[in-house]
């Protein structure tokens, strides 16, 4: 079984800050990490590998110092990784990143599932492996907490729901988004990480997918963003004080002028 | 300190520290309470190639040896063994002790008997141990009953060892018995037994001061029949084996206690920042400072013996009995002291089960006790050292 893992490299804080000028994410200073929903995508495709042979490629989109995220999964056991990697892709959205990341898993050709994380610490948008599966054209399974059973050209998942879960078969090739429900990903080998010292990297850039300017990057992404602002601190509420009757009486004093 | 690391050794110190705060430090205190073996961690060491680093390449590990050296990965070893004693020199023990089983093997082995047990135990799927120990024979290892009597191709063992660590857990066990009683010493033998053997089985299960997450169990040998293949180097071979297998595992031994004393002194300097007594951290107070600075010298004395004495094994050295002595004496009288003294700065709390540093207090304790007494260990220092002398 051939697995594609899309991975991103992504700052380690859950606090981005913004930078109000250009409204992009400020990185300087802050370490860079493999998206933690990504480490459970990585870990389900090599545990899939595992039980079933085949090989398992890390995709990856970003600028050149991004190999670092290549490298960290050679060293969980991915056995290749592939950087897309171009000046001509800065400003992408979540469109033109998953019309890119498509094109580069068609250009790999052969393979027998897609698996994302659910989505992105930095961005949390949750729209670019949906995206793969639709500029792909294959199956998607979104929330996937659990494979139960996978073989040539088929696969039984758990799909999470708020509440609940259904469970999904879909023919393959077909692409996943997991959750961390789905397992814990190991800590790296030593036979992995010697591996990943190593390891050299398939680097495409735009003229290699066969892409051209105006449909990737800034020119190819249909969303604009117009501002990015951090919300003002709420500021603490207001505690009533009494006996309940008159506390009643105030709140709907206070609400109905807050209606006014 | 920088102790000029290469590479392959930055990269086990960084993974085992990562295991050691991630999965170690928040099981610790639970293994411990209950006395349940670490199957989970031991998992996540196989899986992380951690049994592999001393075991050499062509038999599964991942030890690169130079022409004509047989032995390595000593240094490798004693840093693993470090990272995971600062979290738990219980959990850490399993580990070493699982090496103190194989380097019989590596040193020893036949080529077949070395493809055979090796590369299992090199991607740890199967645990090793390693029995010497008898009730009436502790440090005058050669006062063992356990016999060994050739009947056609097999060995029939009888006998009972004690004290063994990993006894039950792991699968392949090194035993030291006597062939031939009238010999004496030179009368001992080393035998590869697996777990299973008909007449082979596991006795009582002590409980501990210290090291809790290990186990440490009697093995029972009534009629065990052991292949004749299953013999390690010669008859009579037995204590040689066995003193060459400690020269590589007392380095360990030390590291443990280098280990521990680091979680100790961790402990300590965190709750001397955080603890605030007349309006002040304690930190603040030079009673409490100058302990620290001792604590921190005497650790880092430790160390950096214990890796000298570990390079110069692996660099293959084949006298190393002193050197290799004197690192497990002195790294586990510095264990001792500092991780009493760790328990003195966080004072009433230190000796409370709800605070890590009685932990270490207890843990340490044994690494002055096995694989050879610190009263043995001067033995073996002063004779060596008198024998210089007369040359």
């Amino acid at each position: 079984m051939d697995i594609i893992v899309c991975i991103k490299q992504v700052p380690e804080t859950t606090e981005v800050k913004i930078n109000p000028e250009t409204n992009t994410l400020i990185r300087d200073g802050v370490k860079s990490i493999v998206n933690p929903f990504d480490m459970y995508a990585i870990e389900e495709g090599v545990r899939i590998k595992e039980k079933l042979g085949g090989k398992v490629i890390a995709l990856t989109m970003g600028p050149p110092q991004a190999e670092a995220v290549l490298r960290e999964a050679i060293s969980l056991g991915v056995d290749e990784g592939i950087l897309i990697c171009d000046r001509a892709l800065a400003g992408s959205d979540t469109w033109a990143t998953s019309y890119t990341l498509a094109s580069a898993i068609r250009k790999i050709g052969k393979f027998d599932l897609v698996i994302c994380g659910k989505q992105a610490s930095d961005g949390d948008t949750a729209q670019v492996g949906p995206g793969i599966s639709a500029h792909l054209d294959i199956p998607q399974v979104t929330y996937v907490k659990k494979i139960e059973e996978i073989k040539e050209g088929l696969a039984r998942v758990e799909r999470m729901m708020e509440e609940g879960f259904e469970i999904i078969e879909t023919p393959l090739p077909a692409l996943f988004t997991v959750v961390k429900e789905i397992n814990e990903p190991r800590l790296p080998s030593l036979k992995g990480l010697m591996r990943a010292r190593q390891a050299k990297f398939t680097v495409w850039n735009h003229k290699d997918l066969n892409l051209e300017p105006q449909d990737i990057g800034l020119l190819g992404s249909p969303t604009q963003v117009i501002k990015i602002f951090t919300p003002p601190v709420r500021t603490g509420g207001q505690i009533l004080k009494g006996e309940p009757q008159e506390i009643v009486d105030k709140l709907v004093d206070l609400l109905k002028s807050e209606i006014s | 300190m920088d102790y000029l690391l290469n590479e392959k050794e930055v990269m086990v110190r960084d993974l085992c520290r990562q295991i050691a705060q991630e999965k170690i430090a928040p099981v610790a205190a639970e293994y411990d309470k209950l006395e349940k073996f670490p199957h989970e961690i031991m998992k996540i060491l196989a899986q992380s190639d951690l049994f592999s680093i001393f075991v050499p390449s062509q038999y599964g590990g991942t030890l690169e040896l130079s022409e004509g050296q047989s032995v390595g990965g000593v240094l490798g070893l004693c840093i693993a063994t470090e990272e995971l004693s600062r979290a738990c020199g219980g959990i850490a023990v399993c580990y070493a002790a699982s090496a103190l089983g194989t380097f019989p093997i590596i040193l020893f082995g036949t080529e077949e008997q070395k493809k055979k047990y090796l590369p299992d135990l090199a991607s740890g799927k199967k645990l090793a141990a390693f029995g010497l120990t008898e009730p009436e024979a502790g440090s005058d290892a050669s006062a063992i009953k356990t016999t060994a009597k050739k009947e056609g191709n097999f060995y029939i063992l009888n006998g009972t060892k004690h004290f063994i660590t990993n006894g039950g857990e792991a699968e392949t066990y090194v035993i030291i018995a006597m062939t031939d009683k009238s010999k004496g010493a030179r009368g001992a033998s080393a035998f590869i037994v697996e777990k299973g053997t008909p007449g082979f089985s596991f006795g009582k299960k002590e409980d501990k001061m210290g090291i809790r997450a290990s186990v440490t169990r009697e093995l029972i040998f009534n009629d065990c029949k052991v292949p004749a293949e299953n013999l390690l180097a010669r008859e009579g071979m037995g204590f040689i084996v066995t003193m060459k297998t400690f020269d590589l595992s007392r380095p360990g031994v030390a590291a443990q206690a280098v280990g521990i004393a680091q979680g100790a002194l961790d402990v300590a300097v965190k709750y001397a920042k955080e603890r605030h007594q007349f309006g002040k951290p304690i930190s603040s107070f030079q009673g409490i400072q100058f302990m620290l600075a001792d604590m921190a010298t005497e650790v880092e004395a430790a160390r950096a013996l214990v890796y000298a004495v570990a390079r110069m094994v692996d660099s293959g050295h084949t006298n190393v009995s002193k050197e290799s002595a004197m690192a497990k004496l002195f790294a586990s009288d510095v264990a001792m002291k500092v991780t009493t003294d760790a328990v003195q700065v966080l004072g009433g709390y230190g000796y409370m089960r709800d605070y890590p540093a009685e932990k270490y207090m207890r843990d340490a304790k044994i690494t002055q006790i096995y694989e050879g007494t610190n009263q043995i260990q001067r033995n073996i220092i002063a004779l060596q050292l008198i024998k210089e002398m007369a040359k």
